[in-house]
């Protein structure tokens, strides 16, 4: 096991994958020349060269809907928006074409197109600039949405994307990039669609995916100290969701917490906690709560940002709350 | 032009690069957060721009929105305190660099999503037609968003529509790293306002008093034939696109080149050719802008942040 970056995990499932099928190819902002806004893709023009390595004018639908084209006519295309936020920009194709075509064409085209974005708040980017939408794209059946939380998911689910035959959202943390973690030697793959339990525990159980397992992590250590052993099941794929593991783990705490960062109406945790009544309400022996972001646009200041954005107490107040 | 208004100018170009250059260093100290994009080397643009316009004509622009905030006649205090996301910003401390505006000063804003504003600034002039006045909206954009859907969709309306626009794209070369040559079909960018039977220049950005008689002219146009125009404006930024660019895509010797082309020394040079002003009178206008600066710092790090409950204000008007 090699200890890396998410960064360099992510950008060794490209190099992989790149190395391994000349039909992938990257495109969008400032991906070649500059390294990508992130340097996730540092280095890559140099090797792949241009035709590999599309600098694209600030053009989302361009983007978009141009790798949505080139995958239907057999390329592998990983479009690259610098931020989710832009991914607005591009709505239609990126939840109005890219998931309708296989199905509303009876099955005759494939879209095997990867879409990296880059999500998440906490680094005073302002209120267009920091939002954690996943929920939103998760809405739409056609559209796979994954958002890895260490570097062993976000390389081996990547790989996986880049080969699935199915339009992927791939939605990475902008403050995620250093986070440090085991990856195995060699290849691996990772299947989208399976929740993990990322900590074992049995006092209480928190569904949470990406940002929110960073958190939660650090808050599964503050509740340790007070002798509270929580389970975390990491959701890693929001669609198709995997309520498997999540389910096996509540039947056993019989009490759950949600973490996300985006906001908490109508969103991922609104998703699991309505999956769980639906589907364990017999084990269920205390009322479920969700942590999740303050109902406000993200505002510059910094004290006023962090506030808004759950944080590693919140989490434990949520945690002693359902065990009351 | 009168003497006064030509010296105004000179000041107005040297306080943005004052402040701009002690937001790098407040920035470099940790007190800036967020994205910071300077201005500096392209202060003859907003500068000539908004000296030409009237004050009932409205100014929208992109992030790059320090210089133009300003020209428009908002404080230092007021964009240094914003800068450090205090109370006491024009946002207060809710926009940061990127989301400078002033309702009073009729500035609409910096606007983070490229070209996100062009469509908007379509708005504000059917605003005024729907108000059958003559008001001028100028809009300010880069050449990057010249590439995007949104400023075609913005200038066909706007010419159909035969909108009171003013657009104004500041092509400085680069769209973050990526060159006009590699980005945009054409590469004089004026070139686009064609496919919209729109009336277009390109005018040197270095010089602002050229830059100022161009838009006069552009700006009467617009107001008197009730149609939009078109200005390219060559310029050139001399520090990165943002705080923290490696600047990988373009050679130091090209920096330098345009330095030799800084608009204040071009804009000192012509005040003192032309016996407007002497060295001496430029000096002491330098000397009270650095003043003005110091205390716009002072004035910011001693503002208070905002109080915790603005985080639950201005979600909707009507709470
Ligand atoms: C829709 C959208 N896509 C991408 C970005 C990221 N971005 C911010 S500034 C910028 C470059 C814009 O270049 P240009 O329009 O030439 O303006 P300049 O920065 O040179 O003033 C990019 C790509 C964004 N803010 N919005
Ligand atoms: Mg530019």
């Amino acid at each position: 096991m090699a200890k890396i970056t998410m960064r360099e995990a992510i950008s060794q499932a490209l190099m992989e994958e790149m190395d391994r099928d000349p039909a992938v190819f990257i495109m969008g902002e400032e991906v070649g020349v500059w390294g990508g806004t992130y340097a996730v893709t540092k280095g890559f023009y140099d090797k792949y060269g241009p035709d590999r390595v599309k600098d694209t004018p600030i053009a989302e639908n361009a983007i978009v809907g141009g790798a949505i084209g080139a995958a239907m006519a057999g390329k592998r295309p990983i479009a690259e928006l610098m931020t989710i936020n832009f991914a607005f920009s591009a709505m239609d194709y990126v939840v109005n074409q890219a998931p309708k075509l296989h199905y509303m064409f009876g099955g005759q085209f494939k879209v095997p197109l990867v879409i990296r974005a880059v999500g998440g708040g906490g680094r005073q980017l302002g209120a267009t600039h920091s939002q954690t939408p996943d929920a939103v794209f998760a809405h739409f059946p056609g559209l796979k949405v994954v958002s890895p939380g260490t570097p062993e998911d976000a390389k081996g689910l990547l790989k996986t994307a880049i080969r699935s035959d199915d339009p992927i959202l791939f939605i990475e943390h902008a403050t995620m990039y250093q986070v440090r973690g085991e990856v195995p030697e060699g290849e691996y793959l990772i299947p989208i669609g399976k929740s993990k339990v990322q900590r074992a525990g049995k006092d209480l159980t928190i569904v949470t995916y990406c940002k929110g397992l960073e958190l939660s992590m650090k808050a599964a250590d503050e509740l340790a100290k007070d002798g509270i052993d929580a389970e975390i099941v990491d959701l890693r794929t929001l669609r198709p969701l995997d309520m498997e593991p999540v389910l096996e783990s509540f039947k056993k705490t019989n009490r759950a917490i949600v973490v996300e960062e985006g906001w908490k109406s109508y969103g991922v945790g609104s998703e699991v906690v309505s999956r769980i009544y639906e589907e364990a309400f017999d084990y269920v022996d205390a009322p479920i709560v969700r942590v999740a972001q303050k109902e406000v646009p993200l505002p510059y200041n910094r004290t006023l940002e962090q506030a808004a954005l759950p944080q590693v107490p919140d989490i434990v107040a949520a945690a002693k709350e359902v065990l009351r | 032009m009168k003497k006064e208004q030509q010296l105004d100018m000179y000041r107005q170009m040297v306080l943005i690069r004052r402040v701009e250059e002690r937001g790098a260093e407040l920035y470099q100290a940790g007190k800036i957060g967020g994205f910071m994009h300077l201005y500096i080397g392209q202060e003859a643009v907003s500068t000539g721009l908004i000296a030409a316009r009237e004050s009932r004509d409205r100014v929208i622009t992109a992030y790059r929105d320090h210089g133009v905030a300003l020209n428009c006649g908002l404080s230092a205090d007021s964009v240094m305190a914003e800068l450090l996301g205090k109370s006491t910003g024009m946002s207060k401390g809710k926009g940061g660099s990127m989301h400078m505006a002033s309702a009073e000063k009729n500035f609409w804003g910096g606007h983070a999503i490229v070209g996100g504003h062009l469509p908007i600034a379509a708005g504000l002039a059917i605003a005024d037609q729907y108000d059958k006045n003559d008001n001028v909206t100028i809009c300010m954009f880069g050449d990057g968003a010249t590439n995007i859907g949104y400023f075609h969709e913005a200038l066909n309306l706007a010419k159909a529509w035969g909108l009171r626009v003013l657009w104004v794209c500041e092509n400085n070369n680069y769209g973050m790293g990526t060159a006009v040559e590699r980005a945009s079909a054409v590469h004089e960018i004026r070139q686009k306002a064609d496919g919209y039977g729109m009336g277009n220049e390109r005018v040197d950005g270095m010089d602002v008093m050229q830059v100022y008689e161009a838009a006069k002219k552009a700006i009467e146009k617009v107001r008197t034939e009730g149609k939009p125009y078109f200005m390219e404006v060559v310029t050139y930024r001399y520090r990165g696109h943002s705080m923290g660019d490696p600047e990988r895509y373009r050679s130091s010797d090209e920096v330098k080149q345009w330095h030799a082309k800084d608009p204040i020394g071009i804009f000192r040079k012509f005040l003192l050719d032309k016996k407007i002003a002497t060295a001496k009178a430029l000096d002491e206008i330098e000397a009270r802008v650095e003043d003005e600066v110091n205390k716009a710092v002072e004035f910011a790090e001693a503002s208070p942040e905002p109080a915790l409950d603005e985080l639950f204000t201005n979600v909707f008007v009507e709470n």
